[in-house]
């Protein structure tokens, strides 16, 4: 059974840039933590397709392993992240990351 | 059965721009779960069934679960959503998107070359595993240490006292 199709490598990419840019555009606009965490999320999503994309391109498993790790590194990053939202939560009493820039004179 | 693929690449950037415009957080969560969803049935056209699994069970399953339990935990009430729209004025978005769309352009741009195919093959998990525990052996032991890293930060982070300890100061 073999379901793998053929399909342009550069749109697989395109769908990769586009997912990215949106991410990316979150986290420049969001105000509140939590949307600012899920928009890193899919900027690495878009990471793991363009890695499995080019696995795919070459028939390797180099790229699936690759999002392996982009996998453990968002679980990790997440783990700490909603600790630290937590502790923002609680200080503070807001999920607006402004809130946080006590440093700020 | 291309089209499939476009199917699921339309469904993934349309509930992407819902979860990154979304008002209420477990709204833009489910629209997260679509997401993610989709990317995993374009893993598996592609050719990559294991890398598609994980996508379900660890990034739909673990990590927006996770996000779900904050949400819940941080109990946003119904002012939430009319705090977010206060937040999310319409002239804030103009800025970052000069910014990333210049850069989606360029990257497009940059992308635009000889059309290539990807190779219709299956790459199983048994490849991919003889793949990760052979030349990949201390690439795995570092992501091992960067987990339990992370668990011993989310710990620290996670405990009350914390914020406690500073109110008596």
């Amino acid at each position: 059974m073999n379901f793998a199709l053929s399909i342009p490598l550069e749109h697989v990419f395109v769908l990769a840039v586009a997912l990215f840019c949106i991410g990316l555009t979150g986290v420049l606009v969001r105000r509140n933590v939590m949307f600012v965490l899920m928009s890193l999320e899919v900027m690495m999503n878009a990471c793991g397709l363009a890695f499995v994309a080019a696995g795919a391109r070459w028939a390797q498993a180099d790229g699936q392993i690759m999002f392996m790790f982009i996998l453990a590194l968002a679980a990790a990053e997440v783990a700490v992240a909603l600790g630290i939202v937590l502790q923002l939560s609680r200080r503070f009493d807001s999920l607006d990351v402004d809130s946080a820039d006590e440093m700020h004179s | 059965m291309e089209s499939l693929f476009y199917i699921a690449a339309v469904t993934a950037l349309a509930s992407t721009v819902l979860v990154v415009t979304g008002k209420n957080a477990s709204h833009a969560l489910i629209y997260l779960i679509v997401s993610l969803l989709s990317v995993a049935v374009i893993f598996f056209l592609l050719g990559a069934p294991f890398a598609a699994a994980l996508e379900v069970v660890v990034y739909a399953g673990a990590i927006v679960v996770l996000f779900l339990f904050v949400v819940m935990m941080l109990n946003l009430g119904k002012g939430s959503v009319a705090r977010e729209s206060a937040w999310l004025r319409p002239s804030m978005w103009i800025l970052p998107c000069l910014l990333t769309v210049p850069l989606f352009l360029g990257l497009v741009y940059a992308l635009s070359g000889e059309p290539v195919q990807t190779a219709a093959v299956m790459v199983g998990p048994k490849t991919v595993g003889t793949q990760l525990f052979g030349p990949y052996l201390l690439a795995v032991e570092l992501a091992g240490i960067l987990l339990l890293a992370a668990l011993v930060g989310a710990y620290h982070l996670g405990r009350r006292y914390l914020s406690e300890r500073r109110e008596e100061v």
